[in-house]
């Protein structure tokens, strides 16, 4: 079985965000990280090749400084990665450079994340699906193959939906799916020479472009209520707040 | 023109697509041409011409077999193709689940830009400026979409619904389908059943490791209920198994915007605050004074959560018997 796993290179969870100009992130002291949600869908991949054999791909599309991030998936257990040489400012764009890869290799399973946690869009896993005229589960909290089918759980509005589908299919990874490893200093080490491919990109259409970033509005300071006054808290929501 | 898709869920509508269609019939003030809204599934000609309230002119409807439950494949294809007839320039769908396993496919179809998780109306028509989150709600973005048809996911609860028109027309419109659009197959729906779907919810009381042991979840529980609240969690309660996965908000888990949070026991961490930061008003309820959720909420006790939440579970009950 061959995987291919879509890789975004975000800032750490943990990060302060701030901006340069309202223009760009400030990438100043920020520790980049593998998207969570794709390394979900890659330590997925892992554990179905490690039972029934196979290979997983990690792709990313992004300039040269992302390539960490790729050598840590290999870390993880990645066979290999693969690099499209382009910034990644656009979700068409990005999907359409996963899928000139995809087009010539033939995989049987291409996973993302549900979302990255930088522009929180979401949309590569379906436009790419789009592209390659592929089944798509969005948000997919469940992933099991067994002769040639997969089953696979996805969240819809007001539950969960059980689905299968035929193979090839993309699916986007959401929390359940697997719990992320730590990789071990083997792992580490193999991933220095394990291959990285880097390629130029096809193309360089853009539909749409991020033009202008800022600070969410700052919170006012909090009212504190003494916790023997717990009626005045109701009061307040419902009189100053008018949320109940 | 701009075509809106009119969500149902069991042929009901909930408030998300009000908002869509209130949204999308401002967007064709802007741009020009009128608002017409896409049913796929059982809705009844009745429902379906409410949506003139919300300012859609016309309800083309999609009624197939096939289409009743969410084959995202085939309604992603059904949205363009009415799309196309209208000669849309602009589509809204909601960015509920439904509109995430859809949007990015409808936009390839369309060749189209996509905004998604849009929380505004666009703050200019040329060029098509839409804000949006972005680094899981620590900022805020502003999109342009460059392509000539615009597609906007609109996030539920983040536009006012506007019910100010008249009965909408509803069509009958004859959508052709593809096998291959139907290669996922649905064996069973499993409904959170009798509960406040979270992402939907307008209230939401959340409690985390403050609590100490799953079993004191039943305060939250009653409060909740008190309130009519949806109830959530935060990450490491979920990850030792006292609340189930799909009450985790945060940065990875979910995310959600509702008018009012209620945070129990919850110290605050960056990663969680991402998750809910987009709640209109939120309170904290914390033993410890330095929690950072203090910094973040609106409106925030200092004490024990289970001396606060029993009193607190009281006087809404005295609230809602003095309103009834």
């Amino acid at each position: 079985m061959k995987f291919l796993v879509c890789i975004s290179n975000v800032p750490d969870t943990t990060t302060k965000i701030s901006f340069t100009d309202g223009k760009a992130l400030n990438s100043t002291g920020v520790q980049f990280i593998i998207n969570p949600y794709d390394e979900m869908a890659l330590t997925r991949a892992l554990e179905i090749k490690e039972a029934a054999g196979g290979t997983v791909t990690v792709i990313n599309v992004g300039a040269a400084n992302t390539e960490p991030t790729l050598r840590k998936a290999l870390a993880i257990g990645a066979d290999d990665a693969i690099r499209v040489n382009t910034e990644p400012t656009d979700a068409y764009l990005v999907a359409h450079q996963i899928a000139e890869v995809a087009k010539k290799n033939n995989y049987d399973v291409i996973l993302t994340g549900r979302e990255s946690i930088d522009y929180n869009s979401g949309q590569v896993a379906t436009m790419l699906a789009e592209m390659l005229n592929l089944p798509c589960i969005t948000v997919a909290t469940k992933l099991e193959i067994a002769s040639n089918e997969a089953t696979l759980e996805r969240e819809i509005d007001g539950g969960k939906e059980v689905l299968t589908s035929s193979l090839p299919f993309v699916a986007s990874a959401q929390k359940g799916m697997a719990e992320p490893r730590i990789p071990n200093m083997r792992g580490i080490m193999a991933a220095r020479t394990k291959p990285l491919q880097v390629l130029e990109a096809t193309g360089d259409e853009k539909l749409t472009s991020s033009v202008a970033y800022e600070l969410p509005p700052a919170k006012q300071a909090v009212k504190l209520i003494s916790k023997d006054n717990v009626a005045d808290l109701v009061n307040l929501l419902h009189t100053e707040a008018k949320v109940i | 023109m701009v075509l809106v898709f009119a969500e149902n869920w069991d042929g009901k509508f909930k408030k998300s697509t009000y908002e869509a269609v209130s949204y999308a019939a401002e967007i064709a003030k802007m741009i020009g041409g009128n608002c017409v809204a896409v049913t796929i599934g059982n809705v009844s000609d009745g429902d379906a011409k409410q949506l003139g309230k919300y300012g859609a002119s016309k309800v083309l409807s999609v009624k197939n077999d096939k289409l009743n439950g969410l084959v995202s494949q085939a309604y992603s294809s059904v949205i363009a193709q009415a799309a196309q007839s209208i000669g849309a320039k602009a589509v809204v769908i909601s960015y509920t689940y439904t509109g995430k396993s859809i949007a990015g496919r409808l936009a390839v179809k369309l060749k189209a830009g996509l905004a998604a998780g849009a929380s505004a109306l666009p703050s200019s028509a040329n060029p098509f400026t839409v804000r949006k989150k972005c680094f899981s709600g620590k900022g805020l973005t502003d999109v342009v979409i460059t392509s000539e048809i615009k597609v906007v996911a609109l996030n539920p609860n983040s536009y006012q619904v506007n019910a100010t028109g008249a009965d909408a027309v509803v069509e009958n419109f004859n959508a052709t389908l593809n096998d291959t659009d139907f290669k996922v197959q649905s064996k069973e729906i499993k409904k959170t059943s009798g509960k406040i779907a979270l992402t939907e919810a307008e209230l939401v009381v959340s409690a985390g490791r403050g609590l100490k042991a799953p079993e004191n979840w039943t305060m939250v529980e009653q409060l909740a209920t008190e309130l009519g609240a949806a109830t959530a969690c935060s990450k490491p309660v979920a990850d030792v198994g006292w609340r189930p996965h799909h009450e985790h908000v945060g940065q990875t888990g979910i995310t959600i915007a509702p008018n009012l949070y209620i945070a129990i026991g919850i110290s605050g961490a960056i990663q969680h605050l991402a998750g809910v930061s987009s709640s209109k008003v939120i309170v904290a309820i914390n033993s410890d004074a330095e929690a950072p959720f203090f910094k973040a909420a609106d409106y925030g006790i200092v004490g024990d959560a289970f001396e606060i939440v029993p009193k607190l579970i009281e006087e809404v009950k005295k609230l809602k018997a003095h309103n009834n």
